[in-house]
């Protein structure tokens, strides 16, 4: 019997979703976005500002892949969800009845009451909007302060470096992305964010944003003030629910979901950055707003959906990212703080480093972050799933080598570090 | 401040050499030295300027403000500049007495590079003297413009500078050497890496009458050619995919790369685009071997050679039937269905053809005249596809147009890469993240992403292995791979 499945947001998670139910069933598919009419690569907004892309370079399917697959795409903004009746509400007045509801809403930029920060001339980024005001903006920026030390902060930075804005970047911490990167890592990038010619501000954090009706100057903990015309907020992200506060949907930071993506609400589901998980795996937070787990929620959810119920197991954790020129990718864990029973190995030249960590006691292999060498995610797949020891990778690491051909190798080196290290 | 001026300084001197061929041209200058003047202006405007575009930076991917400057991203410079390509090309190919080539005695520009051709080949120059002089120079020149962008990556490094070696060697020095120590052979191409069907007169009568009849050297070249066709790239490409030949040895190639680079993002993408491209490659490589097989054919008969003409037709027949038989019993599982019928349909037409003319002996083997058909090809595609389109194009449509679209020789290198070959491009596991990179800076407009997104790897007959795909990624996803390898 076919069913009706009415998906919140075309972000990855939604879009996955439709994309594989769509391989499994003829269910009547719609996805609702009030963002964009296409789906689109969020992660790749910075190129567009960059003039790396075109905006339609970031959408991976043309417009006949969803007549094709009939996927209904509307255009609107949900105003509130009705479980009792099975039904959501559009802005416009209009009514959308469902057998299912996935809610993929994603997260919106956190704000933390800063005095000023309503004024125009400060943004996040997240949403094409947002992009859309920052390009309409941009050339009344001749100086410009990032606020918040991840990764969207120093896309932001590298954004607008690029169009030769004079940038200062604030972090909070002693060293930068030091919630999950070490010390040692953490100084090797903040020497290249410097080379680039970012005038990055460890330990300062964000006070008052001052000016008339538009950003004339940002006011820091330690009491200097600087001279902006736009203040980029980058402090993280929180689940985008607010639309479901009149519904008797389970919310907490997120939506709280079960292992099989399902909130209290039996046939509403969410995933994504929107969702919470109740009961973590170890080792693993319960919102995780990253491309990959949205990607395998989105992937789980639609089993489920089609009759195959499915749990959600996102794997061993990896991620990746690009510090300006420096590539990075993580397999497994490697935590910025070491646990009690966990030992390091760390290496790094010329804006490439490697730092593994293993168990102390019996030497099993937990995670590796790489710097400047990209490494084969299916090599840590099998490492982590075989529980191998830390001296299998190390001397293995060659076969995990996933740079271009003739590209310099440092396996040996590395080897040869480690060694002396743990002789 | 003194990278603009760097900037500054090369775009004057390249301009100035480029004035003063155009003087010359409008037959205002004269003298050796000048022509090296100018040559080696232009050559150092690209070096100077590229030392100002790219030294102040870090070494990374140097992809801002691609898609706001005019010259690459279709805005009016790119305009310009393509209708000057296209013009020089209509000239080069149709109009060469305006270049000043002339019998009694060359004047403006091909007069202009006559001491370099003394100098080279011991006569005087041509048209294409001076089109295979300014090819070399730009290959050259934005060769090295190419090599600090991508300076950290050292597969481009070494790639460009094969392209620069094939360019400089093989296409230009070599050729013209071969012609001054042989003055008294007939003209046949000397180009060892220029094979058939992108050389497609390679087996016209007059060019086969010129190797037969060109002592050592001109068997060698037959050999050599044949070789090159039959064995040499089948093994090259087996192992290595064909990359060892589209963006490592090709003239056309290697122009794109270099010249080409600012213009790869132009490629069209679209499943429509994709489709055009299968059926017009595809056709240009069957008209070629039409055109091949009716010219070898006349030649046979008209020569009265040992080779039997109604053999050569037997041995085309057999060639065809082991060719589909392989598609039939191994290959299919790597071709789509309207491929494989294609294969099947275009191989039994061409057989039946070939079956009635043996039967009632006509020496037109199609029933056109096989000079007709040749000309008819020379036209079309030896001048109108791959230089008119395929370069003076470059601004509008991207520096692949003829790789794509239109040359046989990609379209049987491609035929070997999906069949046969151990290359292709590896996706690492799950960590793409759909941003569409690798597919807009993929010349041959393959939509990396689609696999990629979907951990699949790259298998694709128009991949020429540039490995651009794998540089502009961001988050180290795509690998040029000969094959798997074991973990």
């Amino acid at each position: 019997m076919s069913k009706k499945v009415v998906i919140i947001g075309n972000g990855v998670a939604g879009i996955t979703t439709a994309i594989e139910l769509r391989k499994l069933t003829d269910f009547e598919i719609s996805v609702i976005s009030e963002e964009s009419e296409f789906f689109f690569s969020r992660t790749a907004l910075m190129y567009v500002f960059m003039g790396h892309m075109k905006f339609e370079h970031t959408q991976p399917y043309e417009k006949s892949f969803w007549e094709k697959n009939k996927i209904s795409l509307i255009n609107g903004r949900v105003n509130e969800v009705l479980p009792d009746i099975n039904s959501i509400s559009l802005e416009n007045g209009k009514k959308l009845s469902y057998d299912y509801l996935v809610i993929a809403t994603g997260s919106k930029p956190n704000k933390y009451n800063w005095p000023g920060q309503g004024l125009e001339g400060v943004s996040g980024l997240y949403h094409k909007q947002d992009l859309e005001y920052l390009e309409k903006y941009s050339s009344k920026i001749k100086k410009a302060v990032v606020v918040g030390g991840g990764l969207i902060g120093v896309e932001l930075a590298e954004m607008l470096n690029s169009r030769g804005i004079e940038v200062t970047f604030l972090v909070r911490e002693n060293s930068f992305w030091s919630m999950v990167l070490s010390e040692n890592e953490g100084r090797m990038l903040e020497k290249h964010i410097l080379e680039h010619g970012i005038n990055l501000k460890l330990n300062s954090e964000l006070k008052e944003i001052k000016g008339k009706y538009s950003v004339e100057s940002v006011i820091t903990s330690s009491g200097e003030t600087i001279e902006c015309q736009f203040v980029g907020l980058t402090v993280g992200v929180s689940p985008n629910v607010g639309f479901l506060q009149n519904s008797n949907i389970k919310i907490n930071k997120g939506i709280l979901v079960n292992e099989y993506l399902q909130t209290n609400v039996p046939n509403i589901f969410a995933i994504g950055d929107c969702a919470e998980i109740q009961q973590p795996q170890l080792g693993r937070r319960p919102i995780e707003a990253v491309w990959y787990t949205g990607k395998i929620m989105g992937q789980t959810l639609a089993k489920t959906l089609a009759g195959e119920k499915t749990a959600y197991n996102p794997g061993n954790w990896f991620n990746s990212a690009k510090f300006f020129d420096i590539e990075y990718q993580t397999y497994g864990l490697a935590p910025a703080k070491l646990n009690e029973y966990q030992d390091e190995f760390y290496w790094e030249k010329e804006n490439k480093a490697v730092r593994i960590v293993f168990n102390k006691e019996n030497r099993v292999f937990e995670g590796i972050n790489t710097f400047g060498i990209r490494m084969r995610q299916d090599f840590f797949e099998k490492v982590l799933n075989r529980n191998e020891n830390v001296g299998f990778v190390i001397e293995n690491l060659g076969k995990a080598n996933f740079d271009p051909e003739f590209f310099k190798k440092y396996e040996k080196e590395i080897k040869s570090n480690f060694n002396l290290q743990n002789a | 401040m003194n990278l603009e001026i760097s900037k500054k300084t090369g775009l004057s001197l390249g301009l100035v050499g480029m004035l003063i061929l155009t003087a010359a041209f409008f037959n205002l200058l004269n003298g050796s030295a000048l022509l090296y003047i100018s040559l080696c202006m232009i050559l150092a405007g690209i070096v100077v300027y590229s030392f100002g575009e790219y030294s102040g930076e870090l070494s990374g991917i140097k992809n801002n403000e691609v898609w706001f400057k005019s010259v690459s991203s279709k805005g009016i410079v790119a305009w310009i500049l393509g209708f000057v390509l296209t013009a020089f090309y209509v000239v080069i190919y149709w109009f060469p007495e305006y270049l000043g080539l002339n019998k009694e005695g060359n004047t403006g520009l091909v007069a202009f590079f006559d001491p370099l051709s003394f100098a080279l080949n011991g006569h005087g120059a041509s048209q294409w003297f001076v089109y295979g002089t300014l090819y070399t120079v730009a290959i050259l020149g934005f060769g090295v413009k190419f090599i600090p962008k991508y300076r950290h990556n050292t597969y481009q490094i070494v790639r460009t500078c094969s392209v620069m070696f094939f360019q400089l060697a093989f296409a230009f020095l070599l050729p013209e050497f071969l012609a001054k120590l042989n003055p008294k052979l007939d003209y046949f191409a000397k180009d060892l890496k220029n094979m058939w069907p992108l050389n497609y007169y390679f087996f016209e009568d007059w060019h086969l009458k010129a190797m037969l009849g060109g002592g050592n050297l001109g068997m060698f070249m037959l050999f050599f050619g044949i070789g090159m066709i039959f064995l040499i790239s089948p093994i090259l490409t087996y192992f290595f995919g064909k990359r060892w030949y589209c963006s490592w040895v090709c003239g056309c190639g290697g122009l794109a790369e270099t010249a080409g680079d600012s213009f790869r993002q132009l490629s069209d993408k679209s499943v429509k685009a994709w489709k055009i491209e299968r059926w017009l490659i595809h056709s240009v490589l069957l008209f070629v071997f039409i055109t091949t097989v009716a010219v070898i054919y006349s030649f046979l008969i008209n020569e009265k050679a040992t080779l039997n003409p109604k053999l050569f037709l037997v041995g085309v027949i057999l060639f065809l039937g082991v060719f589909c038989l392989y598609i039939f019993k191994i290959g299919y599982k790597k071709l789509a269905l309207d491929a494989r019928k294609g294969i099947y349909w275009a191989s039994g037409i061409i057989s039946a053809f070939l079956i009635i003319n043996m039967a009632i002996g006509n020496s037109n083997v199609f029933f056109i005249d096989s000079y007709s058909l040749r000309s008819w090809y020379g036209f079309f595609i030896g001048a109108a596809f791959s230089g008119v389109v395929g370069v003076g194009f470059y601004p509008i449509l991207g520096s692949r147009v003829w790789c794509r679209f239109g040359c046989p020789m990609a379209a049987i290198l491609g035929f070997q890469q999906k069949l046969l070959s151990r290359f292709r491009i590896t996706t690492n596991g799950s960590q793409c993240i759909s941003c569409g990179n690798c597919s807009t800076y993929c010349e041959m407009g393959i939509d990396v992403r689609a696999y990629a997104q979907k951990g699949e790897d790259i298998v694709r007959s128009s991949c020429v292995g540039c490995g651009v795909c794998s540089a502009v990624c961001p988050r180290g996803v795509l690998k040029l791979e000969n094959g798997r390898v074991e973990i």
